[in-house]
């Protein structure tokens, strides 16, 4: 059990990596459909 | 099928094979009698390579179709997989470097592997750099042949082990006579690559309805002169 720190870091950073990564692409994805509506909603109003 | 049910169907798939992949890592697959506990890092470093070794391959047919079709789809298939490629490869050296304290008392060392392997990070870390620098129109093209070329680092770093005398452990599967892994090891791993993959499978539909969705705010900004 003497190497168990390196096995739970490099687990922990595994798991952190990919949280971080799944969490950048559900701000991202969130941040364009706002910006997608705005886009759509100004269209609409320069269009009328 | 609807693309939300197929998501589903994959984060609920994703989410089980971890489970069992997790369950097979630390309670039930047997501990490797030279290396000790830390040996357990090879269930999740080898599948991340895997899953790097996968999308520069997506990269690289990508930028190949890109160029002789000119279909964006290809290019945005290429560059969804090179920014996960990029994620899998840094998971694959951080994991190799903490395993590598303790069995070789060093931290990094510069045999073939690690270093070809940190070459193909920095290659797709400048593949992204240029898709974020490059004009939109240029973008593309440039990318494409990046691509292609830096997938010529791929099986350099696969064979690396088999060409050279190196540190890294010598290959498990497919080595030679005196390679090989014991039954509940091979399943171990096995059950991970299956576990990686469709958690690529999904990443990369996430990223490729996010890419189509920032191509459809450029057309939006031009068409509407936004």
């Amino acid at each position: 059990m003497d190497n168990f720190p390196y096995l739970f870091a490099a687990y922990t950073v595994i798991i952190i990596i990919l949280l971080v990564y799944v969490f950048s692409l559900h701000q991202r994805q969130a941040r364009l459909r706002q910006e997608l509506e705005n886009l759509k909603t100004s269209l609409k109003d320069k269009n009328k | 099928m609807n693309s939300k049910v197929i998501n589903l169907s994959l984060i609920v798939l994703c989410g089980i094979l971890f489970i069992v992949a997790l369950y097979l890592v630390f309670m039930w697959v047997p501990t490797e009698a030279n290396q000790g506990i830390v040996q357990r890092v090879f269930y999740f470093h080898v599948p991340s390579a895997w899953v790097a070794f996968l999308a520069f391959f997506l990269v690289f047919l990508g930028g190949l179709v890109y160029l002789k079709k000119r279909d964006p789809r290809w290019d945005i298939m290429a560059y969804s997989a090179a920014e996960i490629g990029v994620v899998f490869t840094t998971i694959t050296l951080i994991s190799g470097v903490i395993w590598a304290k303790p069995i070789w008392f060093v931290w990094w060392t510069w045999d073939a592997r690690l270093t070809s392997t940190l070459v193909l990070w920095l290659m797709y870390v400048g593949y992204l750099l240029v898709r974020a620098y490059a004009p939109a129109s240029q973008g593309p093209a440039f990318g494409a042949v990046l691509g292609i070329i830096g997938f010529v680092d791929v099986p350099i770093v696969f064979l690396s082990i088999r060409w050279w005398r190196v540190q890294h452990p010598t290959p498990v599967i497919g080595g030679g006579s005196d390679a090989g892994l014991p039954g509940s090891m091979l399943l171990t791993l096995m059950v991970s690559l299956a576990a990686f993959t469709v958690l690529f499978a999904l990443l990369l539909r996430l990223r490729y309805s996010l890419r189509q969705m920032e191509g459809e705010i450029e057309e939006l900004k031009l068409g509407g002169g936004i």
